[in-house]
């Protein structure tokens, strides 16, 4: 426990260092950030499976067996008294649903492969997932903050794909209700716990998990979406070699009617 | 006491709960009464459960849902600079304020910058906005009190906020003016001396309105006391903006974030008051406005000058990552969190909308208060509907 507390001591010590009364900005520094992800880590030991801090955010995944616990530690030992929000997050890659927006008028890049992860890829296949990392479809994810440090932390853990399950953080912020309540119609996520898990903005008999990756958004479905004329070609516009993408945009913005 | 027959109470419970979302039990006591979805104090289409005995609230279940519009799904198939379109209709009172922290996270990704006159007029934008949503609440809390002029002042002045708006972005509601890098566009000439003046006005409108409400005893005693939340169960809840500062917590992001915008190069206050009740939210949103219009003018006198739009290529492609982006809003915290797999458009982006929280918190706040009373707090919580539902 003492080096522990130390750390804590140290989070605690810098961030007050850093508040003065007046504004200005620049106080959530990375190092700030990473003694934060380091009072986690103590406190949850190898419930931590994944952390980042970039850009003067920070990330950390847990444990689903831990998720409670990961935000009893934040609110006791970092003061995260704030409730930001929870939700969850998809990481199967549909190119029904978005492929149209994928499609890419100056050629696909060998770095654009990269960056879109597995696009086109089917059900199965490995996820990219973002900061902090992933192992499954299925992530949840929360961020808390606390209004005296001035410091915030995302977290994540990431749920069996088959039955996607983790604690209620009901009893820790009262505000999770309405958000797990959110996140089990709109992903199918089981909050154990929780204290009434009912429809909060989709009618009662209504099947399926919208936010889903798969399932279907039923107006894409029917019609590709034609808002594509947005990158249209300016009149005029003599940006050189692009004469041909617009000509291939013009081609598929022509399908969408 | 007549019995009731098994047949009864089914369909009672299923008439009740039509739509399954509320969780209605034959009560033995108490009568159900629904407030909405066409209650004009709901501001749109919240209904309220509220079982009451005799004048005081049992329980208060409120039901939302009625107006969403997936937003978060519609976003996943929209590309970047489409989002603005859909996301300006959350909040719609605070139009342009919607806009900005999506903008700024996809900003974040695109590890690029507006110009500093960009930042600055974003600010004032911002600022309007909170003028024209916060205003409209002081003179409606008067309505749910039988206060009937300060509406009419609000809407006039309000007037005057949106025609600013208009002249610069064409839209009075709907502006979808900030782009990703920048702004869509200059200032009109002779517009700057317009919004001082309009500025002006706002500032006597707020006069106006302490004048019509403070020290008014039916408003002081329908609101003093009423619907008091401490600070630890709002932040249990999540409650954020005015809503979370009139329970004592001295926290505005404007103020506390390490925020690109103009906030930081201004001489302003964040005002709290400790009372946690109906009467101390409405202070609160009363002086936000004052400073909001204090923020705008001296944002109007030191104006850079330069460019309004950083370079960024004409077709946006944002970079695999993810990035949370929240901002002050009219009403209380708003934040997106933008998840990019480097397409065109974003992958996956979670709203984190004030009223949301803001409204969870009804069951709480409404257990043991009396009828009239559950329409001043509603008032004094303000909240719009598109945010909460989306």
């Amino acid at each position: 426990m003492i080096p522990l507390s130390s750390v804590a001591d140290q989070v605690g010590g810098a961030s007050e260092g850093e508040q003065p009364d007046g504004a200005g900005g620049g106080r959530t520094t990375d190092s700030t950030l990473q003694q934060l992800v380091e009072v986690l880590r103590a406190e949850l030991g190898e419930a931590v499976v994944g952390s980042e801090v970039t850009g003067g955010d920070a990330w950390v995944r847990v444990d689903p067996g831990a998720w409670l616990q990961a935000a009893e530690a934040c609110k006791r030992r970092l003061d995260m008294d704030y409730f930001c929000f929870l939700s969850g997050i998809d990481w199967l890659d549909n190119p029904d649903l978005s492929g149209e927006k994928r499609w890419d008028p100056e050629g696909t890049g060998p770095e654009d492969e990269e960056a879109a992860g597995n696009a086109g890829g089917e059900a199965g296949a490995a996820y990219s997932t973002g900061r902090a990392g992933g192992e499954t479809r299925f992530q949840v994810l929360a961020r808390l903050y606390s209004t005296t440090r001035h410091l915030g932390v995302t977290l994540k853990a990431d749920l069996n794909e088959a039955d996607p399950r983790v604690a209620s953080w009901v009893s820790a912020y009262r505000g999770a209700d309405w958000h797990e309540r959110e996140t089990w119609e709109m992903y199918g996520f089981t909050f154990d716990g929780h204290p009434g898990l009912r429809h909060l903005y989709l009618p009662g008999e209504f099947e399926g998990h919208p936010l889903r990756k798969d399932f279907p958004l039923l107006a894409r479905e029917l019609k590709p979406w034609p808002g594509l004329v947005d990158v249209e070609p300016i009149p005029g516009d003599e940006a050189a070699g692009d004469d041909g993408d617009a000509a291939k945009l013009a081609a598929a913005t022509d399908e969408g009617g | 006491m007549t019995a009731t027959t098994e047949r009864q109470k089914a369909a009672y419970v299923s008439g009740q709960a039509a739509d399954g979302r509320i969780n209605v039990e034959l009560e033995a006591e108490g009568m159900t009464l629904n407030l909405g979805p066409q209650h004009p104090a709901t501001h749109g289409t919240l209904r309220i459960v509220v079982r009451l005995d005799g004048e005081q609230v049992l329980w208060a279940e409120p039901v939302c849902g009625y107006m969403h519009r997936g937003y978060e799904k519609l976003c996943e198939v929209r590309t970047y600079p489409q989002v603005t379109t859909l996301v300006n209709r959350i909040d719609w009172l605070g139009h342009f304020a919607n806009e900005v922290p999506f903008i700024l996270a996809a900003e974040k990704l695109m590890e690029i910058e507006a110009p500093e006159r960009a930042q600055w007029l974003r600010t004032i934008f911002f600022e309007m906005a909170r003028i024209a949503n916060v205003s409209l609440f002081l003179g409606d809390m008067g309505v749910q009190l039988g206060a009937l002029t300060p509406v009419f002042y609000a809407f006039r002045d309000r007037e005057y906020v949106l025609n600013l708006m208009e002249a610069v972005t064409g839209g009075r509601f709907h502006p979808n003016f900030d782009r990703i890098g920048g702004l869509k566009e200059d200032l009109p000439k002779g517009w700057v001396g317009e919004a001082r003046a309009v500025m002006g006005r706002v500032r006597s409108f707020c006069d106006q309105m302490e004048d019509l409400l403070m020290g008014n005893e039916i408003f002081d005693r329908r609101c003093r006391g009423i619907g008091v939340i401490p600070a630890s169960v709002a932040l249990d809840y999540g409650l954020s903006g005015a809503n979370l500062r009139a329970s004592g917590v001295d926290w505005d992001l404007r103020r506390d974030e390490d925020h690109p915008l103009a906030w930081k190069h201004c001489d302003w206050k964040v005002w709290t008051h400790a009372d946690g009740d109906s009467f101390a939210r409405y202070w609160v949103r009363l002086q936000e406005t004052r400073e909001a219009a204090k923020i705008v003018m001296q944002l109007l006198d030191g104006l850079p000058s330069g460019p309004i739009q950083a370079k960024v290529p004409r077709i946006i492609k944002v970079p695999a990552g993810e990035a949370w982006a929240h901002t002050e809003n009219p009403l209380g915290e708003m934040g997106y969190y933008v998840v990019s797999k480097g397409g065109l458009g974003p992958f996956r982006v979670k709203i984190r909308s004030a009223s949301f929280n803001n409204v969870s918190i009804i069951p709480w706040v409404l257990r043991g208060v009396f009828v009239p009373d559950v329409i001043t707090i509603l008032a004094s919580l303000y909240f719009i509907l598109g945010d909460i539902d989306r």
